[in-house]
């Protein structure tokens, strides 16, 4: 595909994640973020996003296998991934980690796995996207063109 | 005659007269001598007797004659020298008594002669004294009589009872053979005997109430003796019963309407009551003065204690009325309550549950139209595009103007672009218009200021939804837009006479005026415009779609942005002109208005605002930690970073300028550090500005940071410009509290 396409799909990629809720503004901040000096500030950040989300949902399965529930422990590494998820504009993971605290308050263990299951699975959905929408910028990138903000 | 001397007196035998003579002279002696003695007994007891002298001098006269006497008795024989030697003295020494008695009687009779008239006159003077004292005996109690009637009238506050007792005790003060009180009735022509002293179920008489004699009574404020034979006086059917004196007095009805502040009551538009009282027709007693007296104030008072039981009655009755009336307004506004949760519940579930959908339908539909497809599948598409971006701003526009009404709805205050919005208006209607072949122009005054402080899409919402209805309503022709600052003098407008606009320092009004030359609008229906819903009949109008909603939620964002909105048209088929005014804000930084703002579009140069500024970030988690470095990064602060408080503290100094701390960890506090760094900073200009992040929107989270000295919160995710907007507010103010 000639670069023309290639961005006009990036730029038809991005807007159905505004659309579907995947992002929202706040990745467009971090978008403006980058400038010549900070030329992969969004990468970064969003692999950081991935690493700090991995680690958190895997303490949160540990958390959820245990004899007796830490639902304080837990509400704190929901917060953490909460904060993360809406740094970057993660929307719908940030409103299931809402509802995951509501839960863990609740202390309502059925309810946690439940929602853990769905943040997965949402965590998965972004970052699998995200990782397409790099890919894409990539290809832009090496075929030479600016990627379009 | 034979000298003798002897002391015994002789008895000449043989003269009778000489006898005679001696017995008497012997008994005046006697008595002579006691009166005398009764005298100073009797002078002795009483002491009051202003004369004693005069009377010690008439027993002294009274003795001397007594001895006169006695001493006679020895000259009726021979008597010697001696003898005749004592009579003399005892004949001068009366003689001389006499005398002197008698010049004393001389004075004093006049006295004793006064003394009885002075009698006289005391005697009559008690005479009078006592007719009074029964007088004022007889008020008194006649006055008891009336303070004991007037206690037993308004002890209660019931009307019959006042009527009925008033009739007994004043039947059992004044001895009335019968006492009967005739009311009017409703109609007022008619009066109706309504209780009577001694008859216990009184018949229903009436009397017609023109009659003279209840004229005459009832025009005179006094008690009035009436004929026996009056109808108002036969009470009794017997017809051989013929009472004695009869007097009638009347009773004035008081309402409430009668009182007036500092003013006895009107007596001029009356209803009396009539009051008769009859006496026993066996006694001749008459009406005495201060009897009719005493029915005059009973009848006063019984006026009184009337009114004030009506005035109860009336009381009872309205507070009955009123707790009736709340207790259904209570209902009612539970009832109110109730529905209107009823609907935001709805609302809310249904936005969530129609938006989810409406997104997915839009989206993937603009999807597919990207896609290769053939004309009619394109055709269908763009349908179904259309159709659901319709039904997508129906479903906003229900939301929105319900958020309105509750008042939920606030405006996003921020600075924009105004020729901008109108540029982009323009744009928006363009090719529509051109379709319909319409000359569509705008003109923007020269004065009108570049960017101002707003809500940028409702107004761009109004200005698109009022040129849309011109073109809607537009067959041909031209549709002008002109928008400028309205000035002082014409902002008060005739035809919006409630509004009254004040232009000040940092705000100015905009007028915009839309005119088109289509089918206008009648000036009956033009109220109705912005009526939700209604819609005008003209068919045309109706093919065109539309909810009637638009003009209604433009008149509410324009009441909300403090302006006012009209239609004029000067009829059907002569166009329509719609203008409307609303407030907007001057910004006053020049350099926040020099930067373009577009949506969606990041700003190429992000000037370097802050150069060098040294800021500390405190934050556990690290992803918003990098990004928040780097929004700082971009305005080019020089950022530390940290992630615990104790390393806050440690690495904190007072060439950090600002420190911002994330609060809304939990078990973290923030607001230790916050207090220690007041303490490590004691003067205030070396201690660095100290901004919590939060993603908290609570009051407690605010309240809880302006007390441990916070210089300022920040609500969580943070934008560019935000960022830039709130450090160039901190560090030429020092402190921040945006609204959360």
């Amino acid at each position: 595909m000639d670069l023309v396409q290639l961005q006009r799909q990036l730029v038809d990629y991005r807007t159905s994640l505004y659309h579907e809720g995947f992002l929202d503004e706040q990745f467009t901040q971090l978008q403006e973020l980058q400038d010549e000096n900070n030329p992969d500030f969004v990468v970064e950040v969003v692999s950081l996003f991935f690493q700090d989300s991995e680690r958190l949902l895997n303490e949160l399965s540990k958390a959820l296998e245990q004899q007796i529930i830490d639902f304080k422990r837990m509400d704190a590494h929901v917060h953490q991934l909460k904060g993360s998820s809406s740094s970057i504009g993660a929307q719908r993971v940030q409103k299931l980690c809402i509802v995951f605290r509501n839960y863990c308050e609740a202390r309502n263990v059925e309810g946690c796995l439940k929602c853990l299951q769905q943040v997965k699975h949402e965590y998965a959905l972004v970052k699998t996207k995200l990782e397409s929408m790099f890919q894409l910028e990539q290809q832009i990138s090496n075929a030479g063109g600016s990627i379009p903000v | 005659m034979d000298s003798c001397n002897c002391i015994e007196p002789h008895w000449p035998p043989d003269d009778l007269l000489m006898k005679y003579q001696y017995i008497s002279d012997f008994f005046i002696a006697l008595a002579y001598f006691s009166i005398p003695l009764e005298l100073i007994y009797f002078v002795k007891k009483s002491a009051v007797f202003p004369y004693r002298w005069v009377l010690v001098q008439f027993g002294a006269f009274i003795v001397l004659c007594g001895a006169t006497h006695l001493i006679n008795l020895w000259t009726f024989t021979l008597h010697s020298r001696t003898v005749a030697m004592v009579m003399t003295t005892a004949k001068l020494f009366t003689a001389v008594v006499s005398c002197v008695t008698a010049l004393m009687l001389v004075h004093i009779i006049p006295d004793l002669l006064s003394v009885k008239t002075r009698e006289l006159f005391l005697k009559n003077k008690a005479a009078e004294l006592d007719r009074e004292m029964g007088l004022i005996r007889t008020q008194e109690e006649t006055g008891r009589h009336v303070r004991m009637l007037t206690h037993e009238i308004r002890s209660t506050l019931d009307r019959h009872t006042i009527l009925k007792t008033t009739l007994v005790e004043l039947g059992r003060t004044l001895a009335l053979e019968e006492c009967a009180l005739w009311m009017p009735t409703r109609t007022g022509l008619e009066l109706h005997l309504s209780y009577t002293l001694h008859q216990q179920n009184p018949v229903g008489y009436t009397v017609p109430i023109h009659l003279p004699v209840i004229n005459q009574v009832f025009s005179s404020s006094h008690v009035v003796k009436i004929s026996p034979n009056c109808p108002v006086a036969r009470i009794n059917s017997s017809v051989k019963y013929i009472p004695g004196e009869v007097v009638a007095v009347r009773v004035p009805l008081l309402h409430l309407s009668n009182f007036q502040i500092n003013d006895w009551p009107e007596l001029s538009t009356k209803r009396y009551a009539l009051m008769v009282l009859m006496l026993p027709s066996d006694s001749a007693r008459q009406w005495h003065f201060h009897e009719l007296e005493l029915v005059e104030v009973v009848a006063d008072q019984v006026a009184v204690a009337l009114s004030h039981a009506a005035i109860l009655e009336e009381s009872m009755r309205a507070r009955d009325l009123l707790m009736e009336q709340n207790v259904a307004l209570d209902l009612a506004r539970r009832e109110a309550e109730t529905a209107i949760r009823a609907r935001n519940d709805f609302l809310a579930v249904m936005n969530h549950e129609m938006r989810t959908p409406m997104h997915a339908i839009i989206a993937l539909s603009s999807l597919l139209q990207e896609t290769e497809l053939t004309p009619e599948q394109r055709l269908m598409v763009e349908t179904i595009l259309k159709s659901s971006n319709l039904l997508s701003t129906l479903i906003n526009d229900v939301l929105d103007l319900s958020r309105m009404e509750d008042g939920s709805l606030q405006l996003d205050l921020e600075t924009f672009n105004l020729y901008a919005v109108f540029k982009e208006v323009l744009n928006l209607i363009k090719p529509i218009a051109s379709v319909k072949k319409l000359h569509v122009s705008l003109n923007l005054a020269p004065d009108l200021p570049e960017y101002a402080i707003g809500d940028e899409k409702r107004l761009m919402q109004t200005i698109l939804n009022v040129v849309g209805n011109a073109v809607k309503f537009s067959k041909d022709g031209s549709i002008s837009i002109s928008a400028f600052v309205a000035k002082a003098e014409l902002l008060r407008d005739s035809r919006a006479p409630e509004f009254f606009p004040v232009p000040g320092d940092n705000h100015f009004y905009l007028h915009v005026q839309v005119k088109d030359s289509g089918i206008g609008v009648s000036p009956q229906d033009i109220p109705k415009l912005f009526t939700k819903f209604a819609q005008t009949q003209s068919t045309a109008i109706r093919n065109s779609g539309g909810s009637g909603l638009g003009l209604a939620i433009c008149k509410r964002f324009v009441n909300l942005m403090e302006g006012h909105i009209w239609i004029e048209s000067e009829g059907l088929g002569k166009g329509c002109t719609a203008i409307f005014m609303v407030k907007l804000g001057i910004p006053e930084r020049l350099n926040e208005s020099k930067l373009a703002f577009m949506p969606k579009v990041p700003p190429n140069l992000g000037p370097t605002a802050f150069p060098g500024l040294k800021v500390l970030v405190m934050d556990e988690n690290g992803v918003s930690r990098k990004v928040t470095k780097g929004l700082l990064v971009h305005l080019g602060c020089d950022v530390t970073m940290v992630s615990s408080s104790e390393e806050c503290l440690r690495v904190v100094s007072n060439e950090h300028k600002v420190v911002f701390m994330d609060v809304c960890a939990p078990g973290m506090d923030g607001y230790e550090i916050a207090i220690h760094m007041h303490e490590k900073f004691t003067r205030r200009h070396e201690r660095p500005i100290i901004v919590a992040l939060t993603g908290n929107t609570d009051k407690v989270t605010k309240e809880n940071c302006m007390r441990v000295g916070m210089d300022g919160v920040i609500l969580k995710p943070v934008s560019l410009d935000k960022m830039r907007s709130v450090l160039s507010d901190l560090l030429e103010h020092r402190v921040l509290f945006e609204a959360i």
